[in-house]
Order: structure tokens, then C-alpha cells, then sequence
């Protein structure tokens, strides 16, 4: 049983470069593409968010995966408590960012729209 | 209700202290729940910020024109890189984070002390940038002049490769005499306080960029076909002039000269919430660094301090990665 719960005895440094390389792969991928921002990516949208945006969030999140899983060990847990961090974080981030967003663009197009404008 | 009767045997195991539920002990169980509370807190202000720029969509400030030093290149225009180092020398500090874990669960205690002395150098490092990046934040480079609407007007000048890049104010503006003096107390027994004297009026600003033919203004609108701010034509620029109202250079929490003002609070309270989570996190580190050293985890013959400590290290990385997402590329 106590083996069990120690089970990281053998080295995890393996992993750790792995993980370090990964990380690092990502982050230079971004840096590329902020400063190319290559044209394809850049002017074409997919729900009003351009494909460049979309390619770095996707990419934030992978990031974020290993270093919640990798680093924070988050693989090596039980998978009760592994659901029970993650799950809540998942939904409500995803729910907050939804409705804030759709309200910000709502308000954007009474800005932008409506006989009320910003002229000076 | 004979359901709800349990036999002692069972309450035994489970109300007897030592049960571990999730196979957490109690102090990691207690961080995770510090940690997601956190991560709320911060997905909710960056969430803020996603609101305010999706609410000013059409005028934001793009990134890459701020954010563009880099040490010992002055005058060099270096968007990214220097938030990449940062995010770099955070990364790494969660790496050696994770080997003084690893280390731990190998009761090696000089292993131990040494990655957690270099995580708090990684730690210190980051501070020291992030305090070199409100610097070139706050005292700005160019200047610009605020409108009467509170939007910002850039000054940019043609180079060589037909790009427009911006010029500082300092090198255009005119001097005009002004009867104003900046008093102080000591100048006499009647003194009521007033604004301190702006390094510029709008009306030196106006004068030197009548003087200066190739000047023109760069507006806070971002034109949707090529993505980027809209410069005025020599005639607009000399209209728009008109309507400022204040020289601004740098950034404060009321003008900045970046363009809408929201952006620089935001900066300003993200990028200073995590540095202070950094330096809390440093000041943790050294906390169980020395009881490293001082053997406390030997005795114990458990490194799960470290572990801890780590968890939260590792949070402040990860927020980070979210920050140098959406504050510097999207």
C-alpha cells in the first residue's frame, strides 16, 4: 500500500526534461508566429476570432496541460482528485469567459451600431 | 434507518484521523483548494480584461507596438522577445522546482537546497524583469496627445522602407514662451497647489507639427482590412490636433500614451497581481529552503514541504503562460 503511494520513488527526471523541452518547443512556436504573423492565419476568422488567436490559446492550453500534469504532477494523482481540480476549473473558466465576452461584443456593436457615437 | 446505522468497525477507519481522501494528505489537499481558487481569481481578471477589449475592439492598443524593448538594443524594436525570456526563465524556475521535488522524494538534501536555491534565483531573476518592463511601461518612449474623448493621437513619420514608425514628441515639438513657473511653497507665503508644468502644452505640440511636414497622427482606430491603426493624412492630421487636450508621456492608472486608458490598468493590476504572487512565492521558497538546510525534512524523513511550495510555484508559471498569452501575442 505505502509503495503504492509513493510510486514516484524511481526518477522522474526523464520526464521533467521532456516536459522542459516541450514547454520551451511552444513557447518559441508562439514567438515565431507573433512576430511573422503570417497573413493566412492572421486576416481569416473563425467566430470572429482570427486563426493566429486561435492557434496561440490552443497552444497556451497544451502548455497548460503539462505543466498541470508534468510539473504539478497532476498525472500521478487519483483520478478523483485529478476530475475534482480540473473539472470546476474547465466549466467555470469556459462559462465566465463565454458570457463576458458575448456582453463586451454585445456592447461593442451599441457603441458601433446605434445613433450614439464616439466622434471627438 | 437500519441503513444509516454503521457498525464501529467502519466509523473506526473513517472518522479516526489518517484516512486520506483522494489520496491527498491534508496540506496538499489545503493547496489544491488554494490553487483553484486562485486560478478563479485570476481567470476572472483576465476575463475582465477580455470584456474591456472586446468592448473597445475597434481602438484597442495592438501589443506589439508597446511592448518593444529590449535590454542593452536601445532604440531597437524587439516586440516579444523580452516577455519571451521572461517566460523562459519562469519556466526553467519550474523545472528546478520539480528536481528539488524529485530530489525530495529521494531524501537527497543537498540535491534539495541546491535546485531550491536556484528556483529563488530563477524567481528573483523574473522579478528583476518584470520591474525593468514597468519601467520602460511607465516612462514611456515617444509621447502622444490625449482628445477631448480621451483617445490617444500617436505621432509617426515615414522611414526609408515606406513603414510609418512612431517619433517622439520631444523631437518636433516646439517651445513656446509661457508666463508659467512652477512655484513651490518656498516661493511665498500665498501658495495654493496646481498641476505641476506639463513638459509640453498642446499648443507647442500643434505648432512644431505644423513646422514639421512629414509628421501626421496615428489614431487609436484599428482599420479591419489590414489590421492595423489608421494614420491620418497630413490635413486630417492637422485637424485632429485641434481636439487634444494633454500632452501624456508614459503610463499612470489615469492617462497612458498607448491608447485606451483601461489598457494600462490592466496591465498594471494583472502583471502586478502575479508579481506579487512571484514574491510571495519567492519569499515561501526561502522559508522552506532553510528549513531545508537546517534538516527539518530530514528529520521528518519526508520532503512534502517542497512538494507544496512546488505546487504553488508551478501555479505561478502556469498563470504566467496565460498572461504572456493574452497580454503580449493575442
Amino acid at each position: 500500500m505505502a509503495h503504492d503511494t509513493h510510486g514516484q520513488h524511481e526518477s522522474n527526471l526523464k520526464r521533467i526534461w521532456t516536459v522542459f523541452g516541450i514547454l520551451s518547443a511552444i513557447t518559441i512556436v508562439e514567438v515565431i508566429f507573433g512576430i511573422a504573423k503570417p497573413e493566412v492565419l492572421f486576416m481569416n476568422s473563425l467566430f470572429r476570432l482570427n486563426l493566429l488567436n486561435w492557434l496561440f490559446i490552443i497552444l497556451t492550453v497544451v502548455k497548460a496541460y503539462y505543466i498541470m500534469w508534468a510539473f504539478m504532477h497532476l498525472e500521478g494523482e487519483k483520478s478523483s482528485l485529478r476530475w475534482s481540480i480540473v473539472a470546476p476549473l474547465v466549466f467555470l473558466i469556459i462559462y465566465l469567459v463565454f458570457i463576458l465576452l458575448i456582453e463586451g461584443n454585445y456592447i461593442f456593436d451599441v457603441f458601433h451600431e446605434s445613433q450614439y457615437k464616439w466622434i471627438f | 434507518m437500519a441503513a444509516t446505522v454503521t457498525s464501529t468497525a467502519t466509523t473506526g477507519k473513517t472518522w479516526d484521523g489518517g484516512n486520506e481522501p483522494m489520496g491527498a494528505s491534508y496540506g496538499k489537499m489545503m493547496m489544491w483548494f488554494f490553487i483553484v481558487s486562485d486560478a478563479l481569481t485570476f481567470s476572472g481578471f483576465l476575463a475582465a480584461y477580455g470584456f474591456s477589449r472586446f468592448k473597445f475592439i475597434g481602438t484597442w492598443p495592438i501589443a506589439d507596438e508597446v511592448f518593444t524593448h529590449f535590454p542593452f538594443m536601445h532604440g531597437v524594436e524587439a516586440p516579444m522577445y523580452y516577455v519571451a525570456l521572461m517566460t523562459f526563465i519562469l519556466i526553467f524556475s519550474s523545472v528546478t522546482m520539480v528536481l528539488a521535488v524529485d530530489a525530495g522524494h529521494h531524501l537527497k538534501k543537498t540535491k534539495v537546497a541546491v535546485y531550491m536555491v536556484l528556483t529563488i534565483i530563477g524567481g528573483f531573476i523574473f522579478l528583476g524583469s518584470q520591474a525593468w518592463e514597468w519601467k520602460n511601461f511607465i516612462g514611456g518612449e515617444f509621447g502622444a496627445v490625449e482628445t477631448k474623448g480621451g483617445s490617444i493621437l500617436q505621432f509617426v513619420e515615414k522611414n526609408a522602407e515606406g513603414e510609418f514608425k512612431r517619433v517622439a514628441v520631444a523631437d518636433f515639438a516646439a517651445h513656446l514662451p509661457t508666463s508659467r513657473v512652477d512655484k513651490t511653497r518656498a516661493n511665498g507665503i500665498w501658495f495654493e497647489d496646481a498641476p505641476a508644468l506639463p513638459e509640453f502644452t498642446v499648443e507647442e505640440v500643434a505648432e512644431g507639427l505644423k513646422a514639421h511636414p512629414n509628421v501626421v497622427i496615428r489614431t487609436e482606430t484599428i482599420d479591419p482590412k489590414t489590421k492595423k491603426k489608421v494614420v491620418l493624412t497630413r490635413d486630417a492630421s492637422l485637424e485632429a490636433i485641434k481636439g487634444g487636450t494633454l500632452y501624456v508621456k508614459g503610463a499612470n492608472l489615469e492617462h497612458n500614451e498607448y491608447g485606451h486608458k483601461l489598457f494600462a490598468d490592466f496591465f498594471f493590476f494583472i502583471t502586478g497581481f502575479h508579481g506579487f504572487h512571484v514574491f510571495s512565492g519567492v519569499m515561501i521558497n526561502i522559508i522552506i529552503f532553510l528549513n531545508v538546510i537546517y534538516g527539518t525534512y530530514e528529520k521528518r524523513k519526508s520532503y512534502e514541504m517542497v512538494e507544496k511550495v512546488g505546487l504553488y510555484w508551478h501555479f505561478v508559471d502556469l498563470v504566467w503562460v496565460f498572461v504572456f498569452t493574452f497580454f503580449y501575442l493575442v
